[in-house]
């Protein structure tokens, strides 16, 4: 026999009385014959003979079904006998046949719409409640941090605002430069029209430094930090180690959370700054190449038509997303409990509560700066 | 399953330096050593996990230096694997985790996949209500016993156990020594297993190997090794916590 490829498990019924088995029996083999022999029909005289002489490998699985088939078969009042089995193979059938396998395990009943409605309200509520509590606690490991500066983790923080700001400077640059580019380009079409060519200097300095600026820094720092922290502190938490930090005397909260709470409120600021101008020189080039609007020309209207307060307005803005993206990509790293799948999950949860909640936050400003007039 | 000269090195540190053993059907096989004496190592080159720098390998007839991926996938289906720390999938309960190998290598239908999960859970001595959980929630000994459930899903004709007492506490150890010997007396299966677990050795393992500096110190049944007189083999029968030969528990 080719231990590579074994000779799949058949059975020949030579008389009705008699049922001829060959081949191997095993896990791998066995799944040809596995539903003949559950449907297998009883022959019409009392008795059948089951010739085993010409199986070849016999297995805890092959003696389980060969073990079922004769239950199963005795059950039905028919004297079953087994012959010419090899003494190894009788003696893993007996073993099989010592302990009963039972029903399998009851599958659970799927709970109705309203009681899965009902379940996941109650578990958003539950997420909110515990996102505040977390806030909460985090402003308490501030205060102390207030009361007692030597405890304040420097360190982290400057690590943080290296890998969170610094790093991601030509992402930042990249995505906000063709932002630009592309703001003056679809308004370049509009303009034209109106003979209104010069106007693409309001267009791309208000649209760039009150809105997008800010949010596409937001963006990119929520799917590349905010991750990472969800991330690591999740499996942080599935290692053990935040149990150890504690246990340690070591507030999690002031080693982890607060550092990168107070880099990413440094860091989002000068992004922002770096997005506004690399966007507005994207939308620059385009005003040359589409409009003939030239640098000096651009530069003119610029400063005319953006006021300081359009860019203080995307500036300010930058901390509260920084704030949200940084609790929550803690937040749902405290959350992970479990293993590696549940690691992915709260990651994946950090980027999306982020980003919605940067964008209602967006919202939010928006509506209070036009009540103000600003 | 041979294995003879075999060497490996993580850049400058050498690992092992001429490694010879042999295990025989149906053998209950120990490997010993202290820590980075590379036991770890040995096992992960066993089961295709890494590659040796020189030597061969044979394992089950097989060479395991040139083999292809078919060959070693129908090898992989021969052996069972019980690692350390379970190496359960987190993500399945572990019912599931059982059933998986069954699921992905043979054609057998759902419900009996099922029920043959139950009963190789039942084997490894877990209840079936234990299969419902997921790995997360089960204490230590349990995920020990659901792994060795998992390994032994296809019906191994070869088993390695990675430290299969190891943070068990002592009832549910000796549990583990008696199942590892049933397991070879009921179904003929060949076992190679790295342990510290002086009880299991004296009272399971048919041959034992010391590994110690990159080579094979000493390998004989556990009387044996106690009578050698290799400084390496000395060590752990005359520390503190060796057992006298003259007096297994």
């Amino acid at each position: 026999m080719n231990p590579l490829s074994p000779a799949p498990a058949t059975f020949a019924r030579p008389t009705p009385q008699e049922l001829a088995l060959s081949g191997s029996w095993t896990a791998l083999g066995i799944s040809g014959v596995a539903a003949q022999l559950g449907a297998l029909a009883a022959p019409t005289g009392a008795q059948l003979v089951l010739d085993g002489a010409r199986i070849e490998a016999l297995d805890t699985t092959g003696a389980l079904i060969l073990h079922k088939l004769l239950t199963r078969l005795r059950g039905e009042g028919i004297a079953v006998q087994l012959r010419a089995l090899r003494p190894e193979f009788a003696r893993v059938l007996e073993v099989v046949g010592q302990r009963p396998t039972g029903p399998s395990q009851a599958a659970v009943a799927p709970e109705s719409g309203l009681a899965h409605l009902g379940r996941s309200a109650a578990a958003g509520l539950e997420q909110a409640a515990a996102l505040l509590s977390f806030v909460g606690a985090s402003a308490l490991a501030l205060a102390g941090c207030f009361a007692h500066p030597a405890r304040f983790r420097w360190r982290p923080m400057l690590f943080n605002i290296r890998a969170a700001g610094f790093d991601a400077l030509p992402i930042v640059g990249l995505l906000s430069f063709l932002l630009g580019i592309v703001v003056a380009y679809q308004g370049a079409d509009q303009l034209r029209q109106y003979g209104a060519n010069i106007f693409v200097a309001d267009l791309v300095g208000l649209s760039m430094l009150r809105e997008f600026a800010p949010l596409i820094v937001a963006l990119i720092v929520a799917g590349r930090s905010g991750s990472a922290y969800a991330a690591q502190i999740g499996t942080m938490c599935v290692t053990e180690e935040i149990d150890a930090m504690r246990t340690l005397g070591i507030s999690p909260l002031e080693l982890l959370v607060l550092p990168k709470i107070f880099a990413l409120l440094v860091a989002l600021p000068l992004l922002t700054v770096f997005a506004d101008a690399l966007g507005v020189f994207g939308g620059m080039l385009m005003a040359r190449a589409q409009l003939g609007v030239g640098f000096d020309e651009f530069l003119v209207r610029f400063v005319k038509a953006v006021s300081p307060t359009a860019y203080l307005i995307g500036i300010c803005k930058a901390p509260v997303f920084a704030f949200i993206i940084a609790v929550v990509g803690c937040f749902q790293g405290f959350r992970t409990s479990g293993g590696a799948d549940s690691v992915g999950r709260q990651t994946t949860l950090s980027v999306v509560q982020a980003t919605f909640l940067v964008i209602v936050a967006d919202a939010l400003f928006s509506i209070a700066f036009s009540a103000l007039g600003l | 399953m041979e294995v003879s000269k075999v060497s490996t090195r993580y850049g400058e540190h050498v690992v092992h330096s001429g490694v010879d053993l042999d295990v025989r059907r149906a053998e209950i096989f120990a490997v010993i050593g202290g820590s980075g004496s590379g036991k770890s190592t040995l096992l992960r080159e066993l089961i295709l996990l890494q590659r040796p720098d020189s030597g061969s390998i044979r394992v089950l007839g097989a060479d395991l230096q040139g083999l292809g991926d078919d060959e070693a996938l129908a090898l992989r289906q021969r052996w069972g694997v019980m690692f350390q720390h379970g190496g359960l999938f987190g993500s399945l309960t572990v019912h599931e985790n059982v059933g998986l190998p069954l699921r992905e290598h043979t054609g057998l239908e759902d419900p009996l996949i099922d029920e043959i999960a139950t009963w190789k859970l039942a084997l490894a001595g877990l209840e079936p209500e234990a299969g419902v959980r997921y790995p997360s929630e089960l204490s230590g000994g349990m995920l020990k016993r659901a792994s060795l459930a998992r390994a032994l899903a296809l019906d191994p004709e070869l088993l390695f156990l990675d430290e299969p007492t190891a943070g068990l506490d002592p009832e549910s150890a000796a549990g583990v020594d008696e199942l590892v010997r049933r397991l070879r007396d009921d179904f003929g299966l060949t076992i190679v297993m790295i342990t510290h677990d002086l009880d299991l050795l004296w009272q399971v393992a048919d041959r034992v190997a010391v590994l110690a500096e990159g080579t094979v110190q000493g390998v004989g049944s556990m009387a044996e090794l106690a009578r050698m007189d290799v400084p390496a083999v000395r060590k752990f029968f005359d520390g503190p916590r060796g057992r006298a030969p003259s007096k297994p528990r």
